[in-house]
């Protein structure tokens, strides 16, 4: 038994809190969510120079090894600096699908330009009514010749504003909450009938409701045989579900450390509030909340990483999916409660961290959802 | 044992659900049913309707224009504009500074300053906390130093609700150094169009910026302006924070948002064919908020109760600050669980008057992670839960 990273997980691990701590402070972060692509593409330039963007890939791919542990090591190290680019939506969601679905001639075409940094991909898979439920998918696509039609209105698509190809779930056949049906299409964004009305979310990215209104694609476009595409999109969504999941425990670790911070410095009552026990085991609490966290991170990410069936590795992501959110809920609370006033101000780091991870815990489906599809399995 | 009301107090309630189908403007409560922000404007007009009525100050005694109501007519009062999203009065007047002033303030200040407050002709913020003064108010810095008729007032306060529009505010400042911390405090009303004041906004976790940091720079303030005695207004202050705390459980409001989220997850696809309202889980934890305000709606009657025969308001206020405040949080934690991905845009500016452009939804579901971040107020101001706590260990426990 040994859970101590490797040595190229170390490297990484390193790297990106090298960035996080030169590059992305929070003063940094905030200038680059008020530009108009809300990105940095020179981050973006950086981070396929350092290899990040090859992170979800697998070797025969040409990736770094695309095992969930890699990832959990990034994107907690993202999450304690709140990261805004679209690694999420376009090198995890967008590059697991195409890799898991594309032809070896989509793979090639396009999986060396996202590893490059020259591709940014989105995935638009909720709906207004599938809640995150992702088999819940009554956008539709209907051949026409050798084209496919698609109509329908996808919602909080993450990523959407700067991506230049969607990759859009879409009802071939069946019902509307059927598994078998589903198809994946990349639509060209700038293509005509596709309406992206983007915004600006309450934890700082770019997202957008996408709305496809006789969006003709050829056939070809499609990732995937026809109808086929539930499995891999729900093995993508729960792959993106650990993500958000580790970096919730990176952001929530921050969340600890700035707390315990401040309760030294801040005096009321002529001592530092720190020195009171009954904050003191408050923050006791919110450490054994990110420690059990991120033992449960570390669990469901070994999981996804093993031999094990689809099923097991589902039940893993949704018991880390629920523990975390629970601990989002306290950690981030007691964070804003036990800094008082200032915590609830625009002007703190740690206001908005406790929006990040608010948008985490709802991110791939909240932990009450979670804990019912737990139960369920 | 009951816990009814008597006729006439009956008659009251009907009364007063009377006047509020037919006085509140609709439009106002489609602002407030939609979580658009009222402008100030609006809230003196609403106010300007209830002093017509002669219901603008139900904590006033009938000698200053205030209604002389029992508490179990406030009550009710408050129950039914709360259940209809009535607002209250904006309480930095008429309830904080009002009372402070009929207290200790000369028969010149009243007949100054208290006309003003019942018609809403004069707009007062509160001038307590400061940036080092919060849950320990009584270590306040801003000084005030006497000079001739004048004082001369330095320092900054801040979280001062609705600053902006303020045309008084009322402060705690420090007359002398020399003694202890409680000990060197008064209370000064200062204009807030006097030399040296200025107003920084502060926005906070949803957008906006209700709340204002005041910055004093050599404020000369007439020494007229002091209320009571000098180095007395510790004191003084306390009577205002007791007041500070009536309707803090806030029972109607939470009533009418829990009707709200029930309407709300009939109207939610669960995302399997069905609605939220079907969810087993999601079933149990409204179940838990209702039996959670039943149980705190009787510890208020209870309190009322004990006021009604003339005791006076103890700690048990403490309980119903804590226990209402949390109840509304966890409300608002059920909203962002409704609302899914629909609360994911940070879209203040679609819930302030006068928006035009398109907005997100449906419904409010837009604006539920905002009210969930603003509302985590709620446990940190009006004395935070923690110094609730210490009061309940302290006075009640004995501890």
């Amino acid at each position: 038994m040994d859970f101590s990273y490797s040595e190229e997980q170390q490297m990484l691990q390193e790297s990106v809190q090298k960035f996080v701590l030169q590059k992305y402070d929070f003063g940094t972060r905030d200038e680059i969510i008020k530009t108009d692509a809300g990105y940095s593409s020179d981050n973006w330039s950086l981070f396929a120079e350092l290899g990040w963007l090859t992170v979800p890939f697998k070797e025969e791919d040409g990736g770094f090894g695309g095992h969930a542990v890699d990832l959990m090591v990034m994107m907690e190290e993202f999450g304690k600096g709140m990261l805004v680019e679209p690694y999420l939506s376009a090198a995890v969601m967008g590059g697991t699908l195409i890799a898991d679905l594309g032809s070896d001639e989509q793979k090639s075409a396009l999986i060396p330009q996202i590893m490059e940094g020259g591709l940014i991909t989105a995935v638009a898979y909720a709906e207004q009514g599938s809640r995150f439920n992702p088999f819940n998918v009554t956008t539709s696509a209907k051949a026409d010749g050798d084209d496919v039609v698609l109509n329908g209105v996808k919602t909080a698509v993450l990523g959407a504003p700067n991506a230049k190809i969607l990759i859009v779930t879409a009802r071939e056949s069946g019902a509307d909450t059927d598994a078998e049906g589903i198809a994946v299409y990349l639509v060209d964004a700038a293509a005509e009938g596709v309406a992206i009305k983007p915004f600006t979310t309450i934890d700082g990215r770019k997202s957008g409701d996408v709305s496809l209104d006789n969006v003709r694609v050829p056939s070809t476009a499609r990732l995937g045989a026809a109808g086929a595409a539930s499995s891999a999109l729900a093995a993508m969504i729960d792959r993106a579900a650990l993500a958000v999941a580790a970096e919730a425990v990176g952001a929530m670790d921050s969340l600890l450390a700035k707390t315990v911070e401040y309760s030294k410095t801040r005096k009321q009552f002529g001592t530092a509030i720190g020195t009171f026990q009954a904050l003191q085991h408050r923050m006791a609490d919110m450490f054994i909340q990110c420690q059990l966290a991120r033992s449960i991170v570390v669990r469901a990410a070994m999981v996804l990483d093993s031999d094990d069936d689809a099923s097991i590795k589902t039940k893993a992501v949704s018991s880390a999916k629920a523990r975390v959110g629970k601990a989002i809920r306290l950690v981030g609370q007691e964070a804003v409660q036990i800094h008082g006033g200032i915590g609830v101000t625009d002007e703190l780091d740690v206001g908005h961290l406790f929006k990040r991870v608010t948008a985490l815990d709802l991110m791939f489906g909240n932990a009450e959802y979670h804990l019912q599809r737990f139960a369920s399995l | 044992m009951n816990a009814d009301f008597t006729a006439e107090e009956l008659a009251f309630q009907a009364e007063v659900r009377e006047f509020l189908t037919n006085e509140f403007p609709a439009e106002l409560k489609a602002k407030v049913d939609n979580r658009i922000r009222l402008s100030k404007e609006e809230i003196v007009r609403w106010q300007k309707i209830l002093y017509k009525k002669g219901w603008m100050a139900p904590n006033w005694p009938k000698e200053y224009g205030g209604t002389g109501w029992t508490p179990t007519q406030k009550y009710i009062f408050s129950t039914e504009m709360g259940l209809v999203g009535a607002p209250e009065a904006t309480p930095f007047g008429v309830t904080m500074v009002a009372p402070v002033i009929m207290a200790y303030g000369t028969e010149e200040q009243k007949q100054r300053f208290l006309p003003d407050i019942l018609e809403s002709n004069v707009w007062w913020c509160q001038g307590y906390s400061e940036p080092n003064a919060g849950s320990d108010l009584a270590s306040l810095k801003t000084m005030a130093v006497r000079d001739g008729d004048h004082y001369v007032v330095n320092g900054n306060k801040t979280w001062n609700t609705y600053g902006q529009y303020a045309d008084w505010i009322f402060c705690l400042v420090r007359t002398d150094n020399s003694v202890k911390k409680q000990e060197g405090i008064s209370f000064l009303l200062i204009d807030m169009k006097s030399p040296g004041v200025s107003l920084k906004p502060i926005v906070l976790l949803d957008g906006h910026a209700e709340v204002n940091e005041v910055f004093f720079d050599d404020v000369r303030v007439p020494a007229e302006n002091l209320i009571g005695e000098e180095n007395k207004g510790w004191t003084y202050a306390k009577v205002l924070l007791t007041h500070e705390r009536t309707n803090i459980a806030g029972v109607p409001r939470s009533k009418r948002r829990l009707a709200s989220l029930m309407r709300t997850a009939a109207q939610t696809d669960d995302g399997f064919g069905g609605t939220m309202a079907e969810n087993a889980g999601f079933k149990a934890q409204l179940a838990e908020v209702e039996i959670e305000l039943q149980a705190l709606e009787t510890a208020e009657l209870r309190t009322l109760a004990a006021l009604s025969v003339g005791k006076a308001p103890g700690p048990e206020s403490s309980i119903l600050k804590i226990v209402g405040s949390e109840l509304a949080q966890k409300m608002d934690e059920l909203a962002v669980e409704l609302a899914g991905y629909n609360c994911l845009p940070f879209v203040p500016e679609q819930f302030e008057d006068g928006f035009e452009g398109e907005p997100m939804g449906p419904g409010t579901s837009a604006g539920a992670a905002l009210t969930y971040f603003n509302n985590r107020k709620l446990s940190i101001f009006g004395g935070s839960n923690e110094v609730q706590r210490n009061i309940i260990s302290k006075a009640v426990l004995g501890l």
